[in-house]
């Protein structure tokens, strides 16, 4: 193996949390770059470069370790009444097996978080976000007849995204998932493991994500990467993932947008419609928190919209021309929030962006006032060029940027 | 005979050049059809199921050059396109190896281990060929002048050129000029001491070529591998999924999606020549398709010397398409294997795998193979390039089992004697013979070969002498002079006939910009 030459033993210490798939994950990470994720050490990258982790989501399979991930289940008589007053989506129609991506608000219809609704069975649910919400669900849910359980550490999580990831699955899973279809979940085993896979993740490609046991969890990983080898399996960390997930255009909290919930001034929050989230939102249901204020914003319009940008190529080039240098690609995604002007008067700002390799187009995600943020405007889009602030034109483009077929098709 | 519709421009040969060319016109509006030889489009750079199951870049198996206005002009990415890192290059040894990634410490350190001094001059090195590639890129990307009988916009040209050339440092001028002239070996002399690094480098100044690591002009060779780029990185190479032949077929697409016609199994015979000026083609079937214009994407020889009778064309300039350098010098064999290779100084599955693997120990290794096809043998120890496309992608190959990329070099057209079967089978065993010096297990693994020898690049791809870049990258078959001085600029001496093949500048490898160039010059001059 090529540390060989390399013999002393790796040995760390941490204060955080490390997840159920650490034993494996720390001996596979060979930059040993990690991030804070939830208060859990996750892997940035395995490789030196993410540049392979990268196209194994978009063209073979990608094993991502997301038990970081929080997780509550929600269950009682009263189970289905909750979930539907807490999330802006109509969680009535949701059935059961089905999985439902909704944002959440607070009374004046400003975003807290958004995650996942899974109808796990009767009056049985669970709930996935990026922050913890523990509180904010039990506050609301006095006089339900509700049992509301904080589910994170007894879950263990792992995303299978890519074009193969259904072939593998198929190898081990006692059940097909031909049928599943995006958005549905089963419950099945994994070579006699029971687990639950959704067909859910954070890529925007054909993808599953397993829920296990964590007493099973490195039972599963290594299954996985066995029966996935002939099919290209590859674990890949958080560089890789944020790349796909714009290129999705799936929004990232504390990146595009801030929780309503610490937000310290009020020009900080985004409501679903500021966050290009018109269509989670049910006006036709029940009430849900913060209904009110949104019924009033559709009907006088907020003044941000949420969009794609493409920076445009040609002008771009030349800048860095100008200067001798070839033209400077991100080679990783940023989240510097960066100006975006009409002619010279700031109308927006992208919050998120990255080079696109399977595109080959440099995209960004942007807040843009309304007045200029329509399909296929022509902005001023903030550089540096050797130190100097330079402008070059970005597109408005409809998003999701890429969106294969694959992702939410069957065989057959 | 039956005469068929009427087309506004018909291409002869459906490589990856000629494609190109139909897209762009087709995408301005031009009544386009390629006709292609056969069952498969792509040319050289195809893709094929040679044994069941498993599938090969039968020839061309890597892309760095391919240009990125190409690739957005003709929307490839909506097509197909997906370029896989290739990232490493690995160069098996004795009893040790070099591996260099793309990551600068990690290289670094690597070659550290060697040499500290070659590890320091690496570091320098590097920036330094970007540099000056980036320096030749506007050379490459315009059409060549003619400098006897220079045009306005050929003496715009010039003078564009020249005022870039003033731009350059005294030190990448000096450079250049060295680069241009000097051989591989001389130039990286200059540089580093550790031979593995030395003769891995030097190799990208061979491929290709009926030239030595120590053959004055190989330096040109080793530039023109490094002016590559992939999403603005310079010498960075990539894997097109489903191989080369997928990027034909993206190409392919995109020419379909802007109008073209295009026909496969239909082998040109002659170009209809009336009064001087080309009018169409006759294919060997007997049809006939009138055109406008009709362009060639094969090599020189074949579009001047077969395609249209030598009475059509001046006596000068048939004498130069026929003293066009065209000698082929390599060969590929493409293996099926039932596991991965063992590498015996580095053993078991690793990035290694995932990149190059080069079997170029040392510059003696490399010239002492030249010297071989010098005298009309193929070398008994090649060098070769190896990539394993199946790691990259496991589509290549059934689950478990692995596709073998093997470049080989030397295997000289005319062998002593002529190529036959036992000589290619000779040729195959020299190979893995090699091969097996440093990954002993290959012998067991592999299920099936290919082997390709220069003669098999003619017969089956059109290849000419079974040269990979249709005519050798030397200096004076290069820019204006390529293929003959005064028809470098995709015109030639018939009217309405074109050429947009690696023949022309900027000469070979995928990198779209002949038939891109031939395209753009045709339309201007439309």
């Amino acid at each position: 193996m090529i540390n060989s030459h390399n013999p002393q033993k790796f040995t760390g210490h941490t204060q955080l949390k490390t997840s159920p798939f650490f034993e494996r994950t720390s001996k596979l990470n060979q930059s040993q770059e990690w991030r804070r994720w939830g208060g859990y050490l996750a892997a940035t990258q395995y490789d030196l470069h993410h540049d392979n982790e990268y196209f194994a989501i978009r063209t073979k399979a990608a094993l991502l370790d997301v038990s970081p991930l929080y997780k509550y289940s929600i269950k009682g008589p009263d189970a289905q009444s909750f979930m539907d007053r807490m999330v802006t989506r109509n969680i009535n129609i949701c059935e059961i097996g089905q999985v439902m991506y909704t944002p959440w608000c607070n009374e004046k219809g400003k975003v807290i978080d958004d995650g996942t609704v899974q109808h796990l069975g009767e009056n049985n649910f669970r709930l996935t976000s990026a922050e913890p919400n523990l509180t904010w669900l039990l506050d609301n849910s006095s006089g339900m007849n509700v049992n509301i359980k904080d589910d994170s550490n007894n879950i263990a999580a792992l995303a299978l995204q890519g074009p193969n990831s259904r072939d593998i699955l198929n190898c081990i899973s006692s059940k097909s998932l031909n049928n599943l279809k995006f958005f549905r979940l089963i419950n099945t085993k994994l070579n006699g493991i029971p687990v639950t896979i959704s067909r859910t993740g954070y890529t925007g490609d054909l993808g599953y994500e397993i829920w296990v046991d964590p007493s099973k969890s490195i039972e599963i990983w290594d299954m996985l990467i066995k029966s996935g080898k002939s099919y290209g399996i590859t674990p890949v960390g958080l560089n890789a993932l944020d790349i796909s997930r714009i290129e999705a255009s799936l929004i990232l909290l504390d990146v595009d947008y801030i929780s309503s919930k610490h937000a310290l001034i009020e020009n900080r929050k985004s409501s679903p419609y500021e966050l290009g989230l018109d269509w989670t939102v049910k006006m036709k249901g029940n009430d849900f928190i913060g209904k009110k204020a949104l019924e009033l914003e559709k009907k006088s319009p907020s003044n941000w919209k949420f969009r794609g940008i493409e920076i445009q190529w040609e002008s771009l080039e030349k800048e860095y021309k100008k200067v001798g240098l070839p033209p400077g690609l991100p080679s990783m995604a940023w989240r510097t929030s960066t100006p975006l002007y009409f002619k010279n008067k700031q109308v927006g700002y992208a919050t998120s962006g990255c080079w696109s390799p399977i595109l080959k187009c440099y995209i960004a995600l942007a807040h843009i006032h309304a007045d200029y943020a329509d399909i296929n405007s022509c902005l001023d889009f903030e550089i540096k060029v050797e130190h100097f602030r330079k402008l070059t034109p970005a597109i408005v483009v409809e998003t999701p940027f890429y969106n294969p077929k694959r992702k939410t098709s069957c065989p057959n | 005979m039956s005469k068929l519709s009427n087309y506004d421009a018909i291409i002869i040969g459906g490589g990856h050049n000629g494609l190109t060319a139909a897209a762009y016109l087709a995408r301005a509006g031009k009544k386009v059809l390629v006709l292609e030889r056969r069952y498969v489009l792509g040319g050289a750079a195809v893709t094929e199921e040679i044994f069941p199951g498993f599938k090969f870049s039968v020839c061309s198996y890597v892309i760095s050059l391919l240009k990125s206005n190409v690739i957005r002009e003709l929307m490839l990415p909506r097509f197909g396109l997906k370029i896989l890192p290739l990232e490493s290059t690995f160069t098996p040894l004795d009893n040790d190896y070099l591996f260099r990634t793309s990551d600068g410490d990690q290289t670094y350190k690597e070659i550290y281990r060697h040499s500290p001094k070659d590890a320091e001059t690496y570091k320098r090195f590097g920036p330094l060929m970007g540099q000056i590639g980036m320096a030749v890129r506007p050379i490459l990307e315009t059409i060549a002048p003619n400098p006897l009988n220079p045009s306005i916009s050929d003496l715009m040209a010039l003078k564009k050129l020249l005022n870039h050339v003033k731009r350059l440092s005294d030190e990448h001028f000096e450079y250049l000029c060295k680069l241009m002239t000097m051989s591989s070996a001389d130039f990286l002399d200059e540089w580093f001491e550790f031979e593995p690094l030395k003769a891995t480098m030097a190799a990208s100044g061979i491929i290709g070529t009926f030239m030595g690591p120590r053959s004055p002009g190989s330096a040109y060779v080793m530039l023109h591998h490094y002016m590559g780029d992939i999403d603005g990185a310079f010498r960075a190479w990539g894997f097109q999924k489903g191989g080369t032949g997928e990027l034909s077929m993206t190409i392919a697409r995109s020419a379909k999606h802007f109008g073209a016609d295009i026909m496969t199994e239909a082998p040109v015979n002659k170009v209809i020549i009336k009064n001087g000026k080309a009018v169409g083609v006759a294919l060997e079937n007997g049809d006939e398709y009138k055109s406008n214009i009709v362009i060639s994407g094969l090599d020189p020889k074949l579009s001047f010397l077969k395609l249209v009778d030598e009475k059509e064309l001046p006596s000068d300039f048939v004498q130069d398409i026929k003293n066009f350098r065209i000698r082929g010098s390599s060969g590929k064999v493409n293996l099926a294997l039932d596991g991965l290779p063992n590498f015996t100084s580095l053993p078991g599955d690793g990035p290694h795998l995932r990149g190059a693997i080069s079997i170029s120990p040392n510059y003696n290794h490399l010239e002492k193979a030249y010297d071989d096809a010098k005298y009309g043998n193929f070398s008994k120890e090649p060098y070769m390039d190896i990539i394993l496309p199946s790691v990259l992608d496991p589509d290549m190959a059934p689950p478990g089992k692995h596709v073998m990329s093997c470049f080989v070099q030397y295997a000289p057209y005319d062998i002593k004697g002529g190529w036959n079967d036992s000589k290619r089978e000779a040729f195959g065993d020299a190979v893995i013979n090699t091969l097996a010096r440093y990954a002993p297990n290959i012998k067991d693994i592999i299920l099936h070969r290919q082997v390709l020898t220069p003669k098999d690049l003619e017969t089956t791809f059109g290849l000419t002498e079974g040269n990979i870049f249709h005519g050798e990258l030397t200096l004076q078959q290069l820019f204006s002079l390529r293929p003959a001085v005064k028809w470098a600029d995709y015109t030639t001496p018939i009217k309405n006939y074109f050429q947009c093949g690696s023949g022309t500048h900027p000469g070979g490898g995928i990198t779209g910009s002949p038939g891109e160039m031939a395209a753009k010059k045709i339309l201007k001059i439309w």
